[in-house]
C-alpha cells in the first residue's frame, strides 16, 4: 500500500516542485479554531501538515511554539482531542498527509499500543517525536512502523556521517533535516550550508528530505526549498495565530484568514521552485 | 519482582535502571551525550583523574566532612543514636560541590570552555559558579524567576562569582523550567558548551555519573562509622528532590541488607492536597528531561507544577535510580510536609547549633519521627546536605519576623 506521504511526494516529483510542510499546534488557541485552521491549510497551499501535540515542557522549541502549546493546553486540548481533530479532518480530505509532532510523554501516558491504534484509525500518517532518538527505537519507532505509521526522524547538523546511517535506519516517509543547532524559530539557516547538508543526507537515503527550524518568510522558504524536497514552516504560522488573538487570548475573525494568507504566500514561493 | 544479586550494578549500557532512565533527548544532543559518556568512561578509568579529584576534594572542598554524633538531639528523641553527615560544611555549603568538581574537571579534559547549569535553591548554581571561578570558565546559570525571587542571597553569590544568572520566565518559572531552558541553550551551543547537571537525573550518563561523584558521601560514612562504632549504621535517612545527596549516601550501602534506607520526599502542603513535590509517592512513570522516571503529571501526560517550601526540592520528577530502588523495594520513600520540615529546621538549630537547609530539614523531620521508634543501640545516619543560611530570610517571613 502506498502511504499518503509517499503518494504526495511522488505527485510533487511528477510536478517537479518541492513540498510546503506547515506546522500548527493542535488546539491553538481553541479546538474549533484549530480545526478551522487545519481545514484551511490544504486549500491555501500546504502539501503536508504537521500537527503539534501540545506539551507543558517542549525542550526543543522556541518561545513561539512554547506559547502556542500553553495556549492550547489552557483551552483544554488533550491528545485524545488532537486525534479526534485529525479524524474530523479526514472526513473531507483523504489525501493531505498529517504528521503528528511532539514529545513522548503524552503518547507514553496515553499508552503506545492504544495510541497507534487510535492514530491509525484517525488517519494519521506519520510521527515526529523529538525526544526519541534511535537509541530509544523500541519505545515507539518500531511499533509505529509495524502498525503502518511512518516514523520521521530528525537529522541535525551534529549528525555526522558516522551516525547518519543509525538515524536513517528506521526512518520512513521522509527525513526532517533540522537546519540549525538550536530550538524552533530561532536562528536563520544559511541556504547554501543547508543545501550541502541535504545532499549529504541524500547520498545515504532515497527518502525525500524536508528542511525546517528557523524558516519564516516566503523568500527563505524559496531558497531553502530550492535545495531540498520540502521546507517546513512552523513558528511563523503560530506567531500569525498569536498576532490575531484578542486581549483575552481568544481567536478573532482574522485568525484563520491571517494564517491562510501567510500560507498562500509561502506556497507561491515554494511552487515557484522548478526543477 | 525478584531481588537482583546486587543493587549497585546499574545503569545498564543503555542507561536503564529497570524501566527507568534512558536517553530521551533531541537528535542534536545525542552525539554530545555519546561523547560525554565516552569521556567519562575514560576519565573514570584514569588514575590521574581520580588523583586530581582527590586533591581538590581535600584541599578545596574540605573533605572528608565529619560524621557527627548529635548527642542532644539523640537525648531529646530518646531512641536511636543519631549521626549527622555534615555535608553542609563543604565549601559552598552543600553536597552539590562534590558533583560539580567532578563535572568541571571532566569538562576541562574535554576542552569545553563554557559551562551551563540549572538551579533551584541556588546551591548547585553557587557550586558551579564557584568552580568556574576557580578554573576561569564562563558560567551561565538558569534559574526559575520564582526561585530567583525567593533565593536572593544565592543569586547575588553567583553574580559575585562571575556567573551570569538567567531568570527563566517560561512555564511555572521554577526548577523544571530552568532545566528546559538549559537544555535549549545546550542544543543551541553544541560545540563549546558543557551542561553541568546538578542532580542524579537527565539523560544517561548523567544519573550514574552524578551518583558516582556523590558516592564519596557514603564511602566516608562507612569508614567513619566503622571507626566510631565498629559497625555499619542500621539506617540512613536523606531528603530527595532530584536525589543526588541521597544517592550519594545510599549507594555505598545498597548491598548491605542490614541497613534500612529511607528517602524523604517533599510533601508540600500534604500529598493528599495535590500541592507537593513527592514524585514517587504521588506520581507515575513518565518521560521528561531525558529520562523515564516517576513524575507528577495529569491524565494527559502534562507535567504538573511541584510545590515545596524548599526551592531545591520543588521539582516534579526524581532521579531514575531512585525510581528503580523504589520499584525493587530496596529504599523506602516517605513524605514530609512543609510544616514538619519547618519544625525540624528550628529543633535542630536549637538543640545542636546547626542550621540545616530547608531541603535537609525534610530528612531531619523524619529522624524526629523514626528515631524514637528505634532502640538506643540503633545507629541512624541523616545526610545534612546543606546549611540553612540561605533560608533564614524565607523562614523569618513564614514565622512572621521582619528582618
Amino acid at each position: 500500500m502506498t502511504t499518503r506521504i509517499a503518494a504526495r511526494f511522488a505527485a510533487l516529483k511528477e510536478e517537479g516542485r518541492p513540498a510546503l510542510v506547515t506546522f500548527i499546534t493542535a488546539g491553538d488557541p481553541d479546538a474549533e479554531t484549530s480545526l478551522g485552521l487545519l481545514r484551511t491549510l490544504p486549500g491555501a497551499g500546504a502539501d503536508i501538515i504537521e500537527l503539534g501535540i501540545p506539551f507543558t515542557d517542549p525542550m526543543a522549541d522556541g518561545p513561539a511554539i512554547q506559547a502556542a502549546g500553553l495556549r492550547a493546553l489552557k483551552g483544554g486540548q488533550t491528545l485524545a482531542k488532537t486525534l479526534a481533530m485529525v479524524k474530523m479532518f479526514r472526513t473531507e480530505d483523504d489525501a493531505t498527509p498529517i504528521v503528528l509532532m511532539g514529545y513522548f510523554n503524552p503518547i507514553y501516558v496515553y499508552g503506545v499500543d492504544r495510541f497507534l491504534k487510535d492514530a491509525l484509525d484517525a488517519g494519521v500518517d506519520g510521527l515526529i517525536v523529538v525526544d526519541l532518538p534511535p537509541e530509544e527505537d523500541d519505545e515507539l519507532c518500531l511499533p509505529a512502523l509495524q502498525a503502518g505509521i511512518d516514523f520521521i526522524r530528525l537529522a541535525t547538523p551534529t549528525t555526522d556521517d558516522k551516525r547518519l546511517p543509525t538515524v536513517l535506519k528506521h526512518t520512513a516517509g521522509f527525513v526532517y533535516y533540522v537546519s540549525i543547532t538550536g530550538i524552533t524559530g530561532s536562528a536563520t539557516p544559511d541556504a547554501d550550508v543547508v543545501g550541502r547538508a541535504v545532499a549529504r543526507i541524500k547520498s545515504h537515503t532515497d527518502l525525500p528530505v524536508a528542511v525546517g527550524f528557523g524558516v519564516r518568510t516566503p523568500e527563505q522558504a524559496r531558497s531553502i526549498a530550492a535545495g531540498a524536497d520540502g521546507v517546513v514552516v512552523g513558528s511563523a504560522l503560530v506567531e500569525a495565530v498569536r498576532h490575531t488573538l484578542d486581549a483575552e487570548g481568544r481567536a478573532t475573525a482574522n485568525t484563520v484568514p491571517a494564517v491562510e494568507a501567510l500560507v498562500g504566500g509561502l506556497a507561491e514561493a515554494v511552487r515557484s521552485v522548478r526543477r | 519482582m525478584n531481588a537482583p544479586n546486587s543493587y549497585r550494578t546499574g545503569p545498564d549500557d543503555r542507561g536503564h535502571f529497570g524501566i527507568h532512565g534512558g536517553r530521551f533527548v533531541a537528535e542534536t544532543l545525542m552525539p554530545l551525550i555519546l561523547e560525554l559518556e565516552a569521556a567519562y568512561k575514560a576519565a573514570r578509568a584514569d588514575p590521574a583523574f581520580q588523583a586530581e579529584m582527590d586533591g581538590y576534594l581535600s584541599h578545596y572542598v574540605g573533605r572528608p566532612s565529619p560524621l557527627y554524633f548529635a548527642e542532644r538531639l539523640t537525648e531529646h528523641l530518646g531512641g536511636a543514636k543519631v549521626f549527622l553527615k555534615r555535608e553542609e560544611l563543604n565549601h559552598t555549603g552543600s553536597h552539590k560541590v562534590n558533583n560539580v568538581l567532578g563535572q568541571i574537571l571532566l569538562a576541562r579534559r574535554m576542552g569545553k570552555k563554557r559551562i551551563i547549569a540549572e538551579t533551584g535553591a541556588g546551591q548547585h548554581g553557587v557550586a558551579t559558579a564557584t568552580l568556574c571561578a576557580r578554573f576561569g570558565l564562563q558560567c551561565v546559570v538558569y534559574m526559575g524567576a520564582v526561585d530567583v525571587e525567593r533565593q536572593a542571597p544565592n543569586v547575588f553569590r553567583m553574580k559575585l562569582l562571575g556567573a551570569e544568572v538567567v531568570p527563566v520566565q517560561s512555564g511555572s518559572r521554577t526548577l523544571k523550567d530552568a532545566m528546559n531552558e538549559a537544555l535549549r541553550d545546550w542544543v543551541t551551543n553544541v560545540t563549546d558548551t558543557f551542561y553541568c547537571i546538578g542532580t542524579v537525573a537527565g539523560p544517561h550518563p548523567y544519573p550514574g555519573m552524578v551518583r558516582d561523584f556523590q558516592s564519596i558521601i557514603g564511602r566516608e560514612t562507612r569508614a567513619q562509622m566503622m571507626e566510631m562504632e565498629g559497625r555499619l549504621p542500621d539506617s540512613l535517612v536523606a531528603a530527595v528532590g532530584g536525589g543526588s545527596n541521597a544517592m550519594g549516601l545510599f549507594h555505598e550501602f545498597l548491598d548491605d541488607p542490614s541497613v534500612e534506607i529511607f528517602g524523604v520526599e517533599a510533601a508540600g502542603r500534604g500529598v493528599e492536597t495535590g500541592e507537593h513535590a513527592a514524585a514517587i509517592i504521588g506520581g507515575r512513570p513518565g518521560v521528561l528531561h531525558g529520562n523515564r522516571t516517576y513524575l507528577l503529571m495529569d491524565g494527559d501526560g502534562q507535567i504538573k507544577e511541584a510545590h515545596s517550601i524548599s526551592a531545591g526540592l520543588d521539582y516534579p520528577g526524581i532521579g531514575p535510580e531512585h525510581s528503580w530502588l523504589n520499584d525493587v523495594g530496596r529504599v523506602k520513600y516517605i513524605p514530609c510536609t512543609d510544616m514538619e520540615a519547618l519544625e525540624a529546621f528550628q529543633i535542630l538549630t536549637k538543640l545542636e547549633g546547626i542550621i540545616p537547609a530547608l531541603e535537609s530539614a525534610h530528612a531531619v523531620a523524619k529522624v524526629l519521627e523514626l528515631a524514637p521508634q528505634r532502640p538506643k543501640d540503633h545507629l541512624m545516619v541523616v545526610n545534612l546536605s546543606g546549611r540553612g543560611d540561605k533560608d533564614v530570610p524565607q523562614v523569618a517571613e513564614i514565622l512572621g519576623t521582619s528582618l
